[in-house]
């Protein structure tokens, strides 16, 4: 390890420039949104993230017991927002964990857990960025959650098993938040000659078509996360109305199964 | 191995498997620089369909090298596992406590409910 440092010092600041690179892996990054679409994006966020925090203090004042589960939900963003997989297009990217949040507690309370760790990654990490908050959390922290959230409930509602649903709504809560991603990148830079379509499939290819695996990786662990949920924290799950209390053949099977 | 512990150990080894193998199989091969960010790879395409764009803000605070990034990021995820794994452990705790209670109650409760029974049909 020392030689390499000491070897040359154009070396190790190749290496560096690599390095701080890959360990950029998605999120459109600081100053890289025009400001007229920055005040934008963050003009069309405030509100949901305003209402979300409403949600989160109704929430957690009448029901107490809740703030650890909500805890863990963040927690669960936090540890998949760092988490850089290598995708099939020979690029990193990293999921956005909001999928469980959103089904356990409603899209607008993700949408404020989302928003903490964009801040987080923003400030600390250099990753993302302040002027374009507004546009990071209108794709990962509301987009995402409320096309998870709306899938999960139309196949709860068509009698699809419980994990089966959570798969599909958090599959769905990672890939459209790059969806997103890619159409405010595409409004902001049109392809001279193709124009916004152009843009949108170039765009569209680098983020939404690297993210599909990853995708399911998010999609398999939050089944995962969500199993766990089901052995431990019955109660709380049939109060959010994840499990249905009346339902007794669900209970009962995951019951066996513990 | 229970099949629960089954069933999660292979969600595990899939999404392993998922991240393992474009690396394995080496499908960043064809680019100068393989498995880079994604986010990287927007921005080189936004200086090629609009070669003047300048980003107009700077981030306040940069990680001074590849490093110490990976530090704060490891840091980020170790943050929420950690939560993640306390909220299990309490819960689990919690579970055990109940369970244990309730065989001591059984214990206890046995021998009494058994004399306090007849007492109230006495009564």
């Amino acid at each position: 390890m020392v030689p390499v440092s000491q070897e040359t010092d154009q070396g190790a600041s190749t290496i560096h420039e690599v390095l701080g690179r890959v360990c950029h892996a998605m999120h459109i990054a600081e100053g890289f949104l025009p400001p007229a679409h920055a005040v934008a994006w963050s003009v069309a966020a405030a509100p949901f993230v305003v209402h979300g925090v409403r949600s989160l203090t109704r929430e957690v004042k009448e029901h107490p017991e809740s703030t650890l589960l909500l805890g863990a939900s963040g927690a669960f963003t936090f540890v998949l927002s760092a988490l850089k997989l290598p995708s099939v297009t020979g690029s990193c990217s990293h999921p956005t964990g909001t999928g469980l949040g959103a089904i356990l507690f409603r899209p607008p309370i993700m949408a404020v857990l989302g928003t903490i760790t964009l801040l987080f990654q923003a400030l600390l990490l250099a990753h993302g960025g302040l002027t374009t908050l507004g546009a990071n959390v209108f794709s990962m922290a509301i987009v995402g959650p409320w096309a998870g959230y709306v899938l999960y409930r139309l196949l709860r509602r068509c009698e699809v098993p419980l994990m089966v649903a959570v798969f599909f709504g958090a599959f769905v809560a990672d890939l459209s938040t790059y969806c997103v991603t890619s159409m405010q990148l595409a409004l902001a830079f049109p392809d001279p000659s193709s124009g916004y379509l152009g843009a949108l499939g170039k765009f569209g290819s680098i983020f939404a078509v690297t993210q599909v695996p990853l995708a399911v990786s998010e999609g398999l662990l939050t089944v995962l996360v969500m199993r766990l949920l089901v052995q431990s924290s019955k109660g709380e799950l049939t109060r959010l109305g994840v499990l249905v209390a009346g339902k007794r053949t669900e209970t009962t099977t995951t019951e066996a199964v513990a | 191995m229970s099949k629960n512990a089954k069933i999660n150990a292979l969600l595990l080894l899939v999404v392993a498997a998922l991240a393992v193998l474009p690396l394995a199989l080496g499908l960043g091969d064809h680019k100068e620089e393989p498995f880079a960010g994604a986010d990287a790879e927007a921005e080189t395409t936004i200086t090629e369909i609009d070669p003047d764009y300048e980003p107009w803000f700077s981030p306040l605070y940069e990680p001074p090298s590849g490093e110490v990034e990976s530090a704060l990021f490891a840091l980020q995820a170790a943050l929420g596992a950690g939560v993640l794994a306390y909220y299990f452990g309490v819960r689990r705790g919690r579970r055990q406590g109940e369970l244990r209670a309730r065989e001591q109650r059984a214990a206890a409760g046995a021998p009494g409910e058994a004399a306090g029974e007849p007492a109230l049909d006495g009564s």
